[in-house]
Parts: C-alpha cells; structure tokens; sequence
C-alpha cells in the first residue's frame, strides 16, 4: 500500500469537490440564459433602402445597428444582443422583455435624422441631404471636419440665415449627437461642420448623417418570440432530463468498469462544472440547444473514459500486470480518442459556420464541451486512475471488472 | 494481434444480407422523400408556427375552436405536452405581431394569464436559405471528415467511413420522412452531430484492424475477413457501452426534456443507433470488400509481370 499516492489521490478530489461545491451557486445563478429559457423575442431584419435604387452600404448597415442598440437601451432592456449578419440583415435578440409588440413597432421605424434650432424645431430632415454627400476631410492644422451637401441651397441658406449665431443641434432619433454653432448664413448647398471632433467622432457622425439621407427600411425575415413561463418550463424539463440522464449513465460506468468507472464519475462531475466555468468566462448565453449540447457532451466525455478502461482491461486480460496494463491502455486509448474528438470538432466547426442563432449555440457548446472534455475525462482521468492504481490499495482484476477466469497466462 | 477475441458472430460472412437491407432500407428512403417529401416546419418552409402552453388541460376540438373564431378554421392545432396542456399550430402564412397577439389574448381570454407560448415567423425567402445551406454543410462535413481519416489512416477505410457515416444521416431523414415528422433547424442540428459522432466508432475500429494489420496474415480474402471479424469483436464492447452512454443520455432527453428538444433527441437517438449498426455492419465489410479487391489486383498484376 502507498500511502502518498493515496492521499494525492484524496487531496485532488477533495479540493475539486470543494471547489465545485463552493463555486457552484454562484455560477449557477449568473449564467446567461437565452430567450429560449428566459423568455423574450428574436427577430432578423433584412435592411433595403427606404427609397429604392441604391445599396446597402457597410456603413449604413452598421448606423441602423447602432441606431436599434440605443432604441433598445432607451426602454432598460439588459443583455441585447445586436448582431449584423451579411450585407443586409440585422439580427436583435432581446431576452426577458415583456412588452414585445411596443418594442417591434419602434425598432421597425427607419431612423430620423433631423438638425434642429435652439428652440427644438425641426429645421432640416435626413432626406435634405444629397446621398452619400457627408465626407471627413481635414482642416490646415490637421483636425477632422465634416463637410455636407444639400439638396435645396436655397432652403439651407434661408435656416443658416435665420439661426446665424445660434446652434444647429443634430439629433439621431431623439438622441443628441452634435450641436455646432451657424456662424454665418451659408450660400451654394454645402458646409463644413468643424468642432472638436476626434477622427472617429467625426467618422461616425459623417456615417450618421448619410444614415439620415437614406434611411433603410426593416423588414423582418425571421422572428421567435418565447413567453417567459414556456421558457422556465423549457428551462426545468431539460435541466431535470439531463440529471437523471447522467446519474443513469454514472451508475452505469461504476457497474461496468468498479474503481475506473467511479474515477469517471468523478471527471465527469468535474467536466461539467469546467464547462460552466468556461461558459461563464466566455460571457457565454445558455441556450436550449445548448442544453442539449451540455447533456450529450456528458455523453461524449463519458466516451473517452470508456475507450480507455475497455483498452486497460484487455491489457489485463492479455496477462500484463496492472500498472503495465495501464500505461499501455492509456497510451493505445489517447490516438484512437483525439482522433474520434477531431472529427467531432470538424463536424461542429461546419455547423458553427453555416448556421444561424441558436444553432450556432448548439455548435459552440459542443466545441467546448469537446475540448474541456479532453482536459477532464483524459488528463485528469488518467491522473486519478494513476495514483489510484499506484497506491496499490486496488489490486485485483475485479476492481476493475475483469474476471480471473479471463485472464490469459503470458 | 493483441488477443483472440471470442467471435461470437462472424458479420464478414453474413455482409451481403446487411448490404441488402441497409440497400432497401436507402431505397424505401429515397422513395420517401421523392414522393412524400419531408415534413417541413417553419425554419424551411416558411410561415409561422405557434406552441401555446395553456396551464390547463385543453382538447384539440377546443384549440381549433379558438382558432376557428380567430378565423383560421383551416388550421388543425395538435396537442401534447406531459398533462395534455399544450398547443401546437402551424401557419402557412406569415403572420404578423398585431394577428399573432390576437390569437394569444383568446387563449389567455379562455384559460387566464398561465397562457404563455413560443412563435416562431418565418419568411420564404429565409427558409429557402436555411435548407440550402444544411445542404451544405452536410456536404462540407463530410468531405472535411472523409478528408481527415485518409490523413490519419488510408483512403479505403475513409471511403467506407464516409459512405457509412452519409448512410447514417441518410437514415435519420429517412424515417424522418416516412414518419412525418415535422424538420426544424435542430434537426439540422442533430443530422450533423449524427456525422461527426457516428465516426466514432469507425475509427475505433478501423484504429484496431491497423494495429491488427501489422501481425496478421492478409493474403486472402478470407484471413482479411478473419481480420475484421476479430477487430470487430475486439472493440464490440467499447462500441457497445459508448453508443449506450450517449443513447442513454438521448433518450432522457426524449423521454423529460421540453417539447420543442423531442424530435432533436429522437433524431440523435435514431442517428446513434444507426451509427452502431453501420458501424459494424457496414463500414468494416466493406473496407474487407475493398481490401480483398486489392489484394486480387495485385496479385494478378504480379502474375503478368511474371
């Protein structure tokens, strides 16, 4: 009997146990849930101009994003999620919101860029400026200025007439972007908006106003919408199936495989726990699917356990002594499971690619739950099962379910 | 060879019957779907779908009747969920918030404010894209696949891992379609996973009869499938208990998971199973069927140049 090896063993297994006991509700209680699991709505919008002929640009797509984030935020919404996907689509995911329909309506609305006197009166609309006519250029000293063009030189000069002395104030929206001063009434449809503007803000505000001269019009392709008590329910059914699954499989690894098979429950409590760490860490959002994932990775991670100790037990079978069994079980197991694990990851990388929202979920869960199941369920496996079999407290065949009988002489 | 396994049953022998009727089974398959097509949900056909969980126990007359007043008389509205609480109806058209809120005030009008539901709209011009791209990247992962195991091992065994793998899939959609059950993008989902799993198992195999490869005698097609049949029964129990671990884990999910993750767990289950038995009953014959062929060509070619 070796006592160190023991106590190593123990050492390892209670300070993770302690871990995850100590870590646990914590972890539990701040993992992002989808809206799938929380309640909430999903819609793609694709974008098209509100007045045909031209193109979505990059740049307007990206504006009309910004312009839905601070929509979104205006209403207290926590956690959106904005995504731009292609050349023309948007796609806004808003878990937990309750007041769905008024949320659709404003988002559907195409964004307002107006340029308004000090009183509040809307002087100039987005469709007074020519198209795509807002650039950065540079002052002599090198500062960014925004210059514009008009549509009607004749309506600009009238309103730069009447507010000379007074501001201009640009509004995204309800939103306040800028207000420079008119400092004199301005001839011939074009301007320079100057101030001190660092490159970026003079980029985004340049990007703002060309938004506002063509505005894209939303249509949404695409919408899921998940009542909150259908989401918790969701939530609970799959939480609860994956339990009892993974208990089922857990007896069944110690029934089959005796000391290897409770090594295995232990880095397979241990592998979920590392995958909610990553997923915390990752600042990941639990989806259903991603449910799914978690559970069948138990599964999966259980795969790698089970190659192994059916490999050590041939080992013993074939007459080597237990330690001798090990090394060489481990070591013919480890090509034959990486293999099986890449071929897995290639499946889920194409999955990842090609999908769409909620399946993406799936496929990521199942990148990570991969890649934390090799470091779980075969370096800490083979860790545990060392120092278990080194410890020499664990001799028999039996321990291992291998019978005498079927153990060849060398 | 690492030791003489118990062959409890010879499949080398028997391959042409499994052939057979993995064969018919592809064709019952394409019939299928030619003819009656899948059972396509919202995600590839286009339209909406509502699942209204009602709180209370409700019958299918009863939902249709509340549609009827809503005026979609046409719709016929199915009922599950564990205590019968719960609604599915699907719309071919794309209807929109104002209609689909509609339809949720009846139901809580009728059933009290427990009414909560999920409402999935989709316009064609995305279903369209959705179908398309499963398409390919069921095509792109199993080349990337079939591309790794001829890496990793020779093209033989990547070729009839492959086409063992694309039979797997194949059977999934199959009963898919013959059960008309409804395809959403889990499905999808789960097709794919099917892929990258089911390999699995051929690699562990075919992992064996290379290790097996390097003491046995192959000089005809017998000692080759000699060969199989005894890396086959070699590696049985760990194909066995691997495939039941994730089985086991498919059908909790199946069995207490929510409604909407059912068909994605019986598609896994369906796809696990198949994986197995293509496994040892496809994938490894016909590597042996190759390997013999090879064997005679060679031998033939030995003979000329003599």
């Amino acid at each position: 009997m070796n006592w160190k090896r023991l106590t190593a063993f123990l050492a390892v297994v209670v300070i993770m146990f302690g871990a995850i006991a100590w870590t646990s509700p914590a972890l539990v209680k701040d993992i992002r849930l989808g809206l799938d699991l929380k309640g909430g709505f999903e819609v793609l919008y694709e974008a098209s101009p509100l007045e045909g002929g031209e193109q979505v640009t990059p740049e307007s797509l990206k504006e009309t994003a910004k312009s839905l984030e601070q929509r979104i935020d205006s209403t207290g919404t926590t956690e959106p999620e904005i995504t731009r996907e292609g050349s023309n689509r948007i796609r806004v995911r808003l878990p937990g919101v309750t007041d769905e329909t008024a949320i659709r309506e404003m988002l559907k609305k195409p964004v307002n860029l107006t340029f308004r006197g000090p009183d509040g009166t809307i002087e100039l609309q987005g469709n007074d400026f020519v198209q795509n006519g807002a650039k950065v250029e540079f002052d002599q000293l090198g500062n960014p200025l925004i210059t514009i063009k008009l549509k009607d030189a004749k309506k600009f000069e009238d309103v730069t007439t009447k507010l000379t002395g007074k501001t201009l104030s640009i509004y995204l929206d309800d939103q306040l972007l800028s207000s420079p001063s008119v400092n004199y009434p301005i001839t011939g449809g074009s301007a320079q908006i100057s101030g001190n503007y660092t490159l970026d803000e003079a980029n985004n505000l340049k990007n703002t106003i060309n938004l506002g001269a063509l505005p894209l019009k939303l249509t949404e392709v695409y919408t899921q919408s998940v009542g909150a008590k259908l989401g918790q329910k969701s939530l609970e059914d799959t939480v609860g199936a994956g339990i009892i699954g993974t208990i089922i499989v857990l007896l069944f690894l110690v029934i089959l495989f005796r000391i290897p098979g409770l090594v295995a429950g232990i880095t397979v409590i241990s592998y979920t726990w590392l995958l909610v760490v990553v997923f915390e860490l990752m600042n990941a959002t639990l989806t259903l699917p991603g449910i799914a994932a978690f559970v069948l990775g138990v599964g999966m991670a259980v795969d790698a356990n089970i190659i192994m100790y059916e490999r050590i037990k041939e080992e013993i079978r074939s007459g080597k002594s237990l330690l001798s069994s090990l090394k060489a079980g481990s070591k013919n197991s480890f090509r034959t499971i990486m293999d099986a694990n890449v071929t897995n990851i290639i499946s889920c990388a194409v999955l990842y690619f090609i999908g769409n929202g909620a399946i993406r979920g799936f496929a990521l869960t199942m990148i990570f739950s991969i890649l934390v199941s090799i470091v779980t369920n075969i370096f800490l496996a083979r860790l545990l099962i060392h120092l278990l079999i080194r410890s020499n407290l664990f001799t028999k065949p039996g321990y291992y379910g291998v019978k005498e009988a079927e153990i060849r002489a060398l | 060879m690492l030791y003489n396994a118990k062959v409890r049953f010879d499949f080398i022998k028997h391959r042409n019957k499994f052939f057979m009727f993995s064969v018919i089974l592809t064709l019952i398959g394409i019939l299928s779907v030619s003819i009656f097509h899948m059972n396509f949900g919202v995600d590839f056909k286009a339209g909406t779908n509502m699942d209204i969980l009602v709180g209370k126990k409700i019958t299918q007359a009863e939902a249709k009747d509340i549609l009827g007043q809503q005026g979609y008389s046409d719709i016929t509205p199915t009922v599950g969920g564990t205590n019968g609480d719960r609604v599915s109806a699907r719309f071919d058209d794309v209807l929109d918030q104002p209609k689909v809120k509609e339809i949720e005030d009846a139901f809580k009008a009728k059933y009290g404010d427990k009414v909560s539901s999920e409402v999935n709209v989709v316009s064609p011009d995305i279903a369209q894209e959705l179908g398309l791209k499963a398409i390919y990247a069921v095509i792109i992962a199993s080349v990337a696949i079939m591309l790794y195991v001829m890496i990793r091992f020779e093209w033989r065994m990547a070729l009839a891992a492959n086409i063992a793998i694309l039979y797997d899939a194949f059977v999934v959609v199959t009963l898919f379609s013959i059960f008309r059950l409804q395809v959403d993008l889990p499905f999808i989902a789960a097709v794919l996973t099917t892929i990258g799993y089911s390999i699995n198992d051929k690699i562990v195999i075919f992992d064996r009869i290379r290790e097996n490869l390097r003491f046995a005698k192959t000089k005809n097609a017998e000692q080759i499938g000699d060969l199989v049949n005894q890396s086959l029964w070699q590696t049985m129990a760990r194909n066995v208990y691997t495939v039941l671990a994730v089985l086991i884990i498919a059908t909790c999910l199946f069995i207490f998971g929510s409604e909407s993750i059912k068909l994605f767990a019986l598609a896994k289950m369906i796809g696990l199973a198949s994986g197995a038995y293509s496994s040892i009953c496809i994938a490894a014959p016909l590597w042996m069927v190759m390997k013999s062929k090879q064997k005679t060509s060679t031998k033939q070619v030995a003979k000329k140049a003599v």
